[in-house]
């Protein structure tokens, strides 16, 4: 039943998924971290330039943004992010497009949690006289990550099926190879089963495990 | 924006003023380089030529073959969408919450399983269904597999949506409808579904942007022609303005779906103030976490 598989790279394509998802992951915690320093900063244009990011990036489809890096960033400005392989440009490509995306994301779920954090831990950390980078650095951020784990955890799923945006510029991921697959093979059913279950497998363990993570390192207040 | 005192900072005083206006001039200097680089390179590429953003200005004809077609289309894929989801959501979240223990685990795999699965997915099994088993034309094709395809998904998300909206009414509701002799059937239909349906409207209107923003995967994938699609056809007749193009359909789906997020947060202040409901509402962000399998909504 299984014979026409023989030919095609499964478990490569849904390992670029996984590459896709780690790299996206890493790049739009980072970017999205300095967006909600920024957007809870004391200096007004820093605040503006966070909000506004957040409210244009997330109302844009990300099919628009993938699309952009390789249509407008690669092929009309010639920006190839340092690869010179046209499959790394267009992995590179995918993984800064995905980060420009989720990161809106990652922004707003840090917020909600900094809000999380009382009054009067931040009064007392500017009592002792820290300045703002220090209280967001030892007294809000920690907190604030620890109640987010779940919001986060949420992000990072949707990221996790958010990567099949990526086959539309040729990357070859598991919607890529799913769609060769079903035009070559007269299996339609079984295909789509098998990519229904490598999702499921991917999605379904990462929002238990970090739902359990979530509670275990709650702030418990 | 004015400089307002919040929890993690104080009032600023004269150093603290100094401090923020020389943080302002660095971070105005490292935009500016950015904002340089960019220009420069667009203007190095020649996408900054005034005939290539002019026929957006100028030409009617733009708006009128693609841009305003491709607009119609989008709407409609999410409209339909929209419209078939949500009955089928509702009837998935009510399910769920059936008394029967098999009926709710049906449901609740139908659920789980559909949330778990990117849309692109669903849409390109969709489109290779359509073209194997029915004789629906290869042109009005893509717009049948990326209505499906939105359906299946949001349908889910929609009846977590539901369930959330029914679980977050005040128990004294059921309480009350049993008290006057209510059927179960009875409870659903005169009191628990038309109050729910309030409560959760500011998710609902939030859950269309992000319908309105899956529309364009069938542009890319799928063939199907909504507001992306029309960038190639139109740069190619414009004299590869490919920059302009993406510009204009991302202010085009940024308005869109601008317009749908702000009608979203003020019907749920609105809801929030209002002094004859039920105080139950489910917000805007919910909608985030109801996508995601395995995430329940809070039962309050």
């Amino acid at each position: 039943m299984f014979d026409f598989l023989q030919g095609y790279d499964l478990l490569g394509a849904f390992w670029v998924t996984v590459q896709l998802t780690v790299y996206s992951a890493i790049g739009s915690l980072v970017w999205g971290t300095l967006l909600a320093a920024m957007r809870v900063s004391p200096v007004p244009l820093m605040r503006g330039f966070g909000t506004a990011y957040v409210n244009i990036v997330r109302n844009i489809p990300l099919t628009v943004i993938i699309v952009f890096t390789s249509l407008g960033l690669f092929q009309t400005l010639g920006v190839t992010l340092g690869a010179d392989r046209f499959t790394t440009i267009n992995f590179r490509l995918a993984v800064l497009g995905l980060i420009a995306y989720t990161s809106a994301f990652v922004c707003e779920a840090l917020r909600s949690g900094i809000n999380t954090v009382p009054l009067g831990q931040v009064e007392a950390a500017r009592a002792i006289g820290l300045n703002f980078p220090q209280v967001l650095r030892l007294i809000v951020l920690p907190q604030a990550f620890r109640s987010v784990v779940g919001p986060l955890a949420n992000v990072l799923i949707a990221l996790t099926k958010n990567t099949t945006v990526a086959a539309t510029i040729g990357v070859a991921e598991a919607a890529l190879l799913m769609r060769e697959m079903i035009e070559n093979e007269a299996q339609l059913l079984l295909i789509s089963a098998i990519f229904a279950v490598g999702f499921l497998c991917l999605t379904l363990p990462t929002g238990l495990f970090l739902g359990w993570v979530a509670k275990k390192v709650a702030v418990k207040r | 924006m004015k400089d307002r005192p919040t929890v993690l900072y104080d009032v600023p005083g004269p150093r603290a003023r100094r401090r923020n206006l020389l943080w302002t001039l660095l971070f105005l200097i490292g935009l500016a380089a950015v904002i340089w680089w960019v220009v420069a390179s667009l203007a190095a590429k020649n996408q900054l030529e005034w005939s290539k953003w002019a026929p957006f200005f100028t030409d009617a004809r733009v708006w009128e073959t693609y841009i305003l077609p491709a607009l119609k289309n989008t709407v409609i894929a999410a409209a339909l969408a929209m419209v078939i989801a949500l009955p089928l959501g509702a009837l998935l979240g009510i399910l769920r919450l059936s008394d029967h223990r098999s009926v709710r685990a049906v449901a609740g795999t139908v659920v789980e399983f559909f949330r778990a699965i990117p849309v692109l997915i669903l849409m390109l099994f969709a489109n290779a269904a359509y073209s194997e088993f029915t004789e629906i034309s290869p042109d009005t094709r893509p717009l049948y597999a990326v209505v499906t395809g939105l359906v299946l998904y949001n349908a889910s998300v929609l009846a977590e949506v539901v369930r959330a909206g029914i679980l977050a009414l005040p128990t004294g509701q059921t309480d009350a409808a049993k008290a006057i002799g209510m059927r179960k059937g009875q409870t659903m239909t005169y009191v628990l579904l038309p109050q729910s349906v309030t409560a959760m409207l500011p998710a609902l209107v939030s859950q269309l942007v992000v319908i309105v923003k899956d529309t364009a995967l069938g542009g890319a994938m799928l063939g199907f022609s909504e507001l992306l699609a029309s960038v190639r056809p139109m740069s190619a007749n414009y004299g590869a303005n490919t920059i302009a193009c993406f510009t204009v359909v991302a202010v085009i789906f940024v308005a869109l779906n601008f317009a749908l997020t702000t009608f979203a947060s003020w019907l749920e202040r609105r809801l929030r103030r209002g002094k004859k409901s039920t105080g139950a509402v489910v917000g805007v962000e919910a909608v985030e976490d109801l996508a995601v399998p395995g995430e329940h909504p809070e039962t309050h």
